[in-house]
């Protein structure tokens, strides 16, 4: 296990987001006008350490997901710098970011729409382990089998395909895959949104002992506060592209300063029933 | 009779390729105008059916008996044609995801004007001015403009704020809205579900409301109906629900949801196991395989309904013994 922060002295911080711009430009609108921009991200900067979790919280359209595609290296940041284990991503070649992938992984929101229906478990969750170490066949089921162990599921699994699991055991199959090349940092967007109450549980409970076990990173992605606060060590709160509020959970949701974070709690449903049934 | 809208021992059975299958068992409630009362429960657990039950729009070869009275007009076996002057007419729908719930390529005042020309008769340029003023009721802002404007030009919030304006259109009295705000951000879930309540009170009509999340419950509905594995497990007053938590799945979905102010690093309650398939369910209680106070009597048949209070009750054998468990 890893003792939380207690190696951000001695060594670079995991995960270090500079003064981070994202610009996006549009279709023209007509024949002759200048092309239309959006900014996605204007000077977002945060830190996240070894064994940690950071939340990120806003609504559609405040940067949330444009800023997990700049932190797994799928987009080059317009201004700033993304910065993994003190390297930055948008400067290394091809061959040295390929490399640097294995230490960042993702799971994303719908389970049913990121793994591949026509591919076996094993297929889907040994792919990184091919494609990042070019390891054999042997070695990918023995370590896609011990990936689905920790998650919960058996090596049995292995030769299924996803239709054959429910969204719950879908969303470990994600975190299996994700889990096997031992990275340091996960990035999950969203990862319970599209699960059932119940569900929801069991994955979230995964989550938490994985870190426990293996003592990985999460950067949490989620518009959903309570989840936030049960997972995360230090929220960032997200509107229109801009950290507005920053801060650890017990403190940005029991005396939230900027108004943006006030009205998202305020807007939380059924707080005063339910909280005190 | 008074009663809006009343169903009793409603039971939708679907053609499977292993035969018939009943996927919703014994479903009853009933309620007033002005009454509100919510469906909460997770997918596959038979609130949307209970919806397309309502509204006559079950899959092909499922086969409904039992009773659905809307006033006094018997919904069960009533033929297609007409349902079409029930439907849009008498009870409105809003669905989940406004962006395919409306045409793309139709403007947002002809989809309005649309069940009014329909069902009511109106003329074009009638049909055009009740719209506007629909549109001004959802408070949809610069309505007079956006009555040309099509679906992809407004906002999701926006969206759902038409979709609820035709639902209104013919002045129904009933409205069924599954699960009307879950694709909508918090803050314009807020603005819609305040909304949805503020209609049906000025209306006085009914509001049937599907939703898996128990905080939007909680704000908005004052009757709940617990449904799981096909069948009510528990329904009652919406505060009496949440204080009792009288079946052992309505506890177990409460204790498994986060909850802000919960210690970091808090184990969440599950329930182990899953949901059964509404095509296969299992002869006795729906919740068997998962409930912790399962004994053999529960798996012989599905146990009736106890009164455990004032207009509340619970379909467990055991529900006494699960305040104890």
């Amino acid at each position: 296990m890893n003792a939380p922060g207690m190696d951000g002295t001695s060594q670079p911080p995991l995960l270090e987001v500079r003064d981070v711009h994202q610009v996006y430009r549009l279709p023209r609108e007509r024949l002759f006008a200048p092309r239309p921009s959006v900014q996605a991200l204007a000077g977002v900067s945060f830190t996240l350490h070894r064994g940690r979790s950071l939340g990120i919280v806003g609504e559609s359209g405040s940067g949330k997901s444009t800023l997990a595609r700049l932190v797994m290296a799928l987009e080059h940041p317009s201004a700033g710098q993304v910065r993994f284990e003190g390297r930055d991503l948008a400067a290394l070649d091809a061959g040295a970011l390929r490399r640097a992938r294995a230490g960042f992984q993702m799971v994303f929101q719908d389970p049913y729409g990121s793994l591949d229906p026509r591919r076996k478990v094993l297929q889907t969750v040994a792919e990184p382990l091919a494609v990042l170490h070019g390891a054999g066949r042997a070695e990918q089921r023995e370590r896609a089998a011990e990936a689905l162990d920790a998650v919960g599921l058996r090596s049995a699994d292995l030769d299924k395909y996803p239709h054959e699991f429910s969204g719950g055991q879908r969303q470990r199959i994600a975190i299996a895959r994700a889990l096997i090349t031992r990275p340091q940092l996960i990035v999950a967007d969203e990862p319970v949104s599209a699960l059932d109450v119940s569900v929801q549980a069991q994955v979230l409970n995964l989550m938490q002992d994985l870190q426990d076990r293996f003592g990985v990173t999460y950067l949490f992605i989620s518009h959903d506060l309570a989840v936030v606060d049960l997972v995360c060590d230090e929220v960032i709160v997200l509107q229109q592209g801009r950290i507005v509020e920053q801060g650890a959970p017990e403190q940005l949701f029991h005396a939230p300063q900027h108004p943006y974070t006030q009205r998202l709690l305020a807007a939380v449903p059924g707080r005063g029933a339910v909280a005190a049934a | 009779m008074s009663d809006l809208l009343a169903v009793s021992d409603l039971r939708v059975t679907l053609a499977t390729s292993r035969g018939p299958a009943d996927a919703l068992r014994e479903i009853g409630f009933s309620m007033a105008r002005g009454d509100t009362v919510g469906l909460i429960g997770e997918s596959g657990c038979g609130k949307s059916m209970t919806a397309l039950a309502l509204m006559g729009l079950l899959p092909e070869g499922a086969r409904v008996s039992g009773s659905i009275r809307l006033q006094d007009q018997e919904l069960v076996g009533l033929p297609e044609s007409e349902y079409c002057r029930v439907r849009g007419n008498r009870i409105g729908m809003v669905f989940q995801e406004p962006m395919t719930a409306l045409n793309p390529l139709h403007t947002i005042g002809r989809q309005i004007g649309e069940s009014l020309r329909l069902h009511k008769g109106l003329s074009g340029p009638a049909a055009r001015a009740q719209a506007l003023r629909l549109l001004e009721r959802v408070q949809l802002p610069q309505a007079a403009q956006r009555l040309d404007a099509y679906p992809h030009q407004l906002s999701g919030g926006q969206r759902q704020r038409v979709v609820i304006a035709i639902a209104l259109a013919c002045g129904p009295d009933l409205l069924v809205a599954d699960e009307p705000t879950t694709a909508l951000d918090v803050t314009i879930q807020r603005e819609v579900l305040d909304l949805i309540r503020e209609l049906v009170r000025e209306d006085g009509m009914g509001l049937l409301l599907i939703s898996h999340d128990l905080g939007v419950m909680a704000d908005t509905v004052q009757r709940l109906l617990v449904m799981y594995g096909g069948t009510v497990v528990e329904s009652g007053p919406t505060a009496a629900v949440f204080e009792r938590l009288a079946h052992p799945y309505s506890r177990g979905l409460f204790a498994a949801r986060p909850r802000i102010g919960l210690p970091r690093g808090t184990r969440l309650a599950t329930i182990p196991g899953r949901v059964p398939e509404l095509a296969d369910l299992p002869l006795g209680c729906p919740f068997a395989d998962r409930c912790a106070l399962v004994v053999d009597e529960c798996r012989r048949a599905l146990p009736a309904l106890d009164e455990v209070g004032p207009g509340h009750a619970v379909r467990c054998i055991r529900w006494k013994d699960v305040a104890k468990a």
